[in-house]
């Protein structure tokens, strides 16, 4: 299961700041497309109107051929979206297998339900945990669970809203893991992060954004030499990585 | 649910001791009436389970949802009103009566369709805000509709029942609307319906974004709350035998029902339950030993110290003492030495509050659950 993900034009200001200014994605069937740019160039804003959390002044949202602008986000979700959020969005008063059971496909009784979620949790290695209180994982085990009860219903594209941001150096390589041996299987990644290593080890091609419009858009050693990207983003100084 | 990582044999245990407990403390009440006799005493045992029932069914939509409801009255009074005014046009008496209770609950479970499809729009203290308006709105139409008698309220015609054991029908009927709605709670919260809603209470943007519906199901957790809330409010008012607009929509109603499931503990199962076994005869009490304000007052209080000290109430925050404590001890015993007293005071502590409720098998009863259920 794949589908290839675009926004076209997409269009948003907050009162009178443009935090997307005709902005056009794709992340092509199958591939890991990665998102980045400075802080504030309206990547997580492109994100919130792909999944339907906001709605965009102008331009449209296509999942394959299908119109999914402004659709709310449990349609969204629905369609074979899967989101997580850069600070996680867990149900923390839930224990971590019951946060698997929130998202529940139809057609499943309860006891697959429950045998598909801890081969979930399993794969994402937080499984020794099903028993506890989501609220009392870590940082990196929340952001594991968060991606697990996204692959519930089997998405067939992910976004992920800064998936390494900070988690510990080897969570991370587990993580990268994790989001190859999926998209092996043929699932779409969109991804935003910072962590610059992460991305170009991880990524098929990148888009880069800058105040809210595309600067570039390519495989990950040809943007990394874009002068316009060398300015926008690369350049600003330390932190790159 | 948290039952999956606990071993087999260990979670079977904990089940039997649960249901003992449960067991030995609705056998208690069971034979409450005919060993107190006394009809003051009976009388607060029937007030009680009704709260009991009352205080459960707020919990099942308040407390796993999340949505704090002020506005509970005007359920617990579209049901009396209900009750008074079929009584009296089918000219129904006596036992009788008892079989408008499901239609008083049926009539409440309607008014709070459209109540749920305009509050629920709103979250937090907005949507408290709205109940409240709700509650007023019910109150002023008591007062000035022709079909409940306005200002000069309803009466409900008295069975003629022996004297002496008068209560005792009251009182058992209660007993079932609370068993059934503790049962109602337990099959909610262990339902993939009661996971939605709690999902709802921690954050219902991020529940909706993995494919929850969340109107309908804190609608549906609504209308059932409403519908035991409504069978409640007609009993009561077959008890007191009267309706007036002041009693019927009493603002206080919602405060009790408040502080005794955030007493008890809110969302858990034995919270609102414990609460209500506690609180409401205190009251009673309270009330028929004073003049009635002091009472008052003191709930007042009470209120300020659960919401500032025990938030979560007295099961979860006791439970969380009663393992702290252990886990102390245990560690003492570790280390050679004899255990303290602070370990043994905490324990103590939890034990004493939950032995407030009357006999003292069900108060560790209903303190057992909520300790499995916090750990």
């Amino acid at each position: 299961m794949t589908a290839t993900l675009r926004a076209e034009g997409v269009t948003k200001s907050f009162g009178g700041v443009q935090a997307l200014a005709d902005c056009s994605l794709t992340a092509p069937a199958g591939r890991i497309t990665g998102l980045i740019g400075p802080n504030g160039s309206g990547k997580t804003t492109l994100f919130n109107v792909m999944t339907g959390y906001e709605r965009s002044d102008a331009g449209q949202v296509l999942l394959d051929d299908r119109q999914i602008t402004s659709a709310p986000p449990r349609r969204v979700y629905a369609l074979g979206i899967g989101r997580t959020f850069q600070l996680t969005r867990i149900f923390p008063r839930l224990t971590v297998l019951e946060n698997m059971l929130v998202p529940g496909r139809q057609g499943r009784t309860g006891r697959e339900q429950r045998a598909h979620a801890m081969e979930l949790l399993a794969f994402t290695g937080i499984a020794g945990h099903a028993g506890a209180l989501a609220g009392t994982l870590s940082y990196g085990q929340r952001k594991l669970l968060e991606l697990s009860y996204v692959l519930v219903s089997d998405p067939a594209v992910v976004l992920l809203d800064e998936p390494a941001g900070g988690v510990n150096p080897s969570l991370i390589e587990h993580i990268a893991d994790r989001i190859r041996e999926l998209n092996q299987g043929g699932r779409t990644f969109l991804i935003v992060e910072h962590n610059m290593d992460f991305v170009m080890g991880l990524c098929h091609q990148l888009t880069v954004l800058d105040s809210g419009t595309v600067v570039a858009s390519g495989p990950p050693e040809e943007v990394r030499k874009d002068p316009r990207v060398l300015d926008a983003y690369l350049g600003t100084g330390p932190g790159d990585d | 649910m948290t039952a999956s990582t606990v071993p087999a044999a260990g979670r079977g245990a904990g089940l039997l001791t649960r249901g003992a407990g449960l067991l030995a403390l609705t056998a208690a009440i069971a034979v409450f009436p005919l060993v107190f006799t006394n009809p003051t005493v009976t009388s607060f045992g029937v007030i009680t389970l009704i709260f009991v029932a009352v205080a459960a069914a707020w919990n099942i939509f308040s407390g796993f949802s999340g949505y704090l409801s002020l506005g509970h009255a005007v359920f617990y009074g579209t049901g009396a009103y209900f009750l008074c005014v079929a009584a009296q046009d089918w000219n129904l008496t006596g036992a009788a009566i008892f079989w408008l209770l499901p239609l008083a609950g049926v009539a409440a479970a309607v008014i709070a369709v459209p109540l749920g499809l305009i509050a629920l729009r709103v979250r937090r203290h907005t949507f408290v805000v709205i109940t409240i308006a709700f509650f007023f709105i019910a109150q002023l139409s008591a007062s000035n509709l022709s079909v409940t008698g306005g200002s000069s309220g309803l009466l409900v015609p008295a069975p003629n029942w022996a004297s002496a054991t008068y209560n005792n029908p009251f009182y058992y009927v209660a007993m079932i609307i609370a068993a059934l709605t503790v049962a109602l709670s337990w099959l909610v919260r262990r339902s993939r319906f009661g996971l939605q809603l709690r999902a709802i209470s921690d954050d219902e943007d991020r529940a909706a974004g993995l494919g929850v519906r969340a109107m309908p199901v804190k609608l549906t957790a609504l209308v059932l709350s409403a519908f035991i809330t409504g069978m409640a409010g007609a009993l009561w008012v077959y008890f007191i035998g009267e309706a007036f607009p002041q009693f019927v929509f009493d603002p206080l109603f919602d405060l009790a029902i408040v502080l005794m499931a955030f007493f008890g503990g809110l969302g858990t199962l034995a919270g609102p339950v414990l609460g209500a076994l506690v609180l409401e005869p205190t009251q009673l009490y309270l009330t028929q030993q004073t003049s009635g304000y002091e009472s008052e007052i003191l709930f007042g209080a009470l209120f300020l110290v659960v919401i500032l000290f025990l938030p979560r109430g007295v099961l979860p925050t006791g439970a969380e003492y009663l393992v702290a404590g252990r886990e102390r001890l245990r560690r003492r015993r570790d280390q050679g030495s004899a255990p303290g007293a602070s370990g043994g005071a905490s324990g103590g502590a939890a034990d004493g509050a939950s032995g407030g409720a009357p006999g003292g098998a069900g108060g560790g009863a209903a303190a057992r659950p909520a300790a499995g259920g916090a750990s």
